[in-house]
């Protein structure tokens, strides 16, 4: 082994405006608000935690059962549960804050005036490295609420936030698969505001119980994820990254390995976030980001920035 | 909780459940009863990606073996029937002490165990405990059938008295565990009922012991995707020390819960005056 080839790549990356040190991060929904995730590994050592998304009021989420197993992933009708923005901020961000992990704030609401309130409301807040606007969860009570599958609607939410955020706090928009031309959704909501995108939320889904016959979540739909989703997700990077190679794409999807993660970085994510994989191992987003930097040494890269988008380009190059 | 590689050490039969004992040179944090252990199943490649949740049933440390670490598996779906063929020697990768476990009283004062099926298995521990602490204690165990029944004899050594009730009268009084509670409770004056099962026993076990006024502590079975507190999957709706119900984790709330808080009859449902309850104009 040489020298050069022993040292660790630099893991180093970027959101646009926001600098991560490390290129791992968690899904929101799937890490909560980081503290429990903390006694499996130091939560400073990954890039950021996104944080569960967080509404104005408290809410009580969908009832039980919420989960089905699906072969290689999960299928969820949690519906939001959290404590409001209030708390969050007194308990959870201001934890976070104090722990000196990078904390992105996932932020959901019932229509687009609470998503701008949502956004002034954490105006100043001390701890806020940018704000994931969640315009594509599936978990709600209707289905024509999802704000990401369609154009106007997810525009009028991101300028809305826009509008009241900080500016100088970074956008990020998570968009849903379950769109006709997901390009097309991306290039309204970078128009309208958003300086990078989060990509992908769960692909809508549905399981019947075999003995009852009838839906087996509460919430009858949920969203699918997990290692099966990954192909549809590596698809959607990669056309939004052919499409926009200048808007920066945090990738997720059903990321389990480091090599799951190198598949988002050449389709064009400059970093990616660990969801349901840590249900089944809760240190997975440290492995995998060590991993990352394995599978990074091996193929002879310096830096992770050398690989982003690199699936564009012709082998020859 | 530790996160930790366990190797199966042994897997017997006992009745239709199987008997596992890992062993692993982690060190685990105190273990008590009501503990649980999450499992991943199905190898490092596993499809099946969520971990499954057992109480522990007992854990014992070594010097020269390391910590052993025995389960109670039924073999029901694709999770268990993997867990319960592996051969001696198959490592797993294991997550516990999770949970928190039955509260212990100060005092001694008469205790009843109730226990469903492979829900005795956390129950033999806890009745050493409680015998130790000079408390009385006796024992109700059900099952559906003779061969569902768990730690019988273990019990019977520990226990002042044992009551066995199986729904086809196979062992015991056929009937449900809530048909013999009512009289042994009043035969030793139980102040503390402690009980692992399903939901409707549980619910059962609370009644009882809400109408003589013993406290009843319930470890409750609920689907879990993490077991760690992530996930938000395990909800029951629990009524807090400021009496307002909120949708609570099992996993990291309990899976230990006083039986007069927890809303029995509307888990699986969220109680319309629960923290956060969806509106009538939708969530």
């Amino acid at each position: 082994m040489t020298a050069t080839s022993a040292l660790q790549p630099d893991l180093s990356t970027s959101l646009g405006r926001l600098a991560l040190d490390a290129p791992v991060l968690t899904a929101s929904g799937c890490a909560a608000a980081g503290r429990e995730l903390d006694g499996y590994f130091d939560i400073t050592k990954i890039g950021a935690i996104v944080t569960k998304s967080i509404m104005l009021e408290a809410r009580s989420g969908r009832a039980t059962p919420r989960m089905a197993e699906t072969p290689s992933g999960m299928i969820n009708s949690i519906g939001l549960q959290g404590p409001g923005i209030e708390s969050f901020i007194e308990h959870d961000l201001s934890w976070l804050r104090k722990r000196g992990a990078k904390a992105i704030v996932s932020i959901a609401g019932n229509n687009v005036l609470e998503f701008g309130r949502l956004a002034r409301r954490l105006r100043g807040v001390e701890g806020v490295a940018a704000i994931e606007i969640n315009i594509s969860c599936p978990n709600v009570a209707n289905r024509g609420l999802v704000f990401a599958c369609n154009l106007g609607s997810a525009q009028e939410v991101v300028a809305e936030v826009r509008r009241h955020a900080a500016p100088e706090v970074p956008l990020l928009a998570k968009l849903s698969p379950d769109v006709t031309d997901i390009v097309e959704i991306a290039r309204g909501v970078v128009d309208a505001g958003a300086d990078g995108l989060s990509m992908i939320n769960t692909l809508l889904g549905m399981v019947i119980d075999p003995v009852t016959l009838r839906p087996k979540l509460g919430g009858r739909t949920g969203g699918l994820s997990g290692p099966a989703i990954r192909p549809v997700a590596v698809r959607a990077v990669y056309q939004v990254h052919a499409a926009m190679p200048q808007v920066p794409i945090l990738g997720m999807g059903g990321i389990r390995s480091g090599r799951d993660a190198l598949e988002f970085l050449a389709a064009g994510a400059s970093a990616v976030s660990v969801g349901t994989a840590i249900f089944n191992d809760p240190s997975a987003p440290m492995r995998i980001q060590n991993e990352l930097a394995d599978e990074l040494r091996s193929r002879g890269f310096e830096r992770l920035r050398d690989v982003i988008g690199i699936a564009h380009r012709s082998i020859e190059e | 909780m530790t996160q930790f590689r366990a190797r199966l050490a042994a897997n017997k039969a006992v009745g239709e459940y199987r008997h596992l004992v890992f062993i692993t040179s982690a060190e685990l944090p105190p273990v008590r009863p009501g503990h649980f252990a999450a499992v991943a199943v199905g190898g490092p490649d596993s499809a099946m990606l969520l971990r499954r949740a057992f109480s522990i049933h007992r854990v014992q440390t070594k010097a020269t073996v390391g910590t052993t670490i025995e389960l109670v598996v039924a073999p029901k779906g694709p999770g268990t029937k993997w867990l319960t063929s592996q051969p001696e020697g198959a490592v797993v990768d294991m997550i516990a002490p999770l949970g928190k476990p039955f509260t212990l009283p100060k005092a001694p004062v008469a205790c009843v165990i109730v226990a469903g099926g492979y829900g005795a298995a956390p129950m033999i521990g806890l009745a050493e405990q409680l015998r130790s602490r000079g408390c009385r204690v006796d024992v109700v165990l059900g099952a559906s059938t003779e061969g569902r029944l768990y730690g019988v004899l273990d019990l019977k050594r520990i226990a002042d008295s044992i009551s066995i009730t199986t729904d086809d009268g196979s062992l015991g009084t056929q009937g449900y565990v809530s048909d013999v509670l009512p009289d042994v409770m009043r035969r030793a004056d139980t102040g503390v009922v402690y009980a692992c099962g399903p939901m409707g026993m549980l619910q059962a076990v609370s009644t009882i012991a809400a109408q003589t006024g013993a406290i009843a502590q319930c470890a409750v079975e609920e689907s879990m995707a993490c077991g760690v507190g992530v996930c938000m999957t395990c909800v029951l709706p629990v009524v807090g020390d400021d009496g307002l119900t909120r949708m609570v984790r099992s996993c990291t709330d309990g899976p230990v819960f006083r039986g007069d808080r927890v809303r029995w009859s509307e888990v699986g449902t969220v109680p319309s005056d629960c923290v956060g309850a969806p509106k009538p104009e939708g969530h």
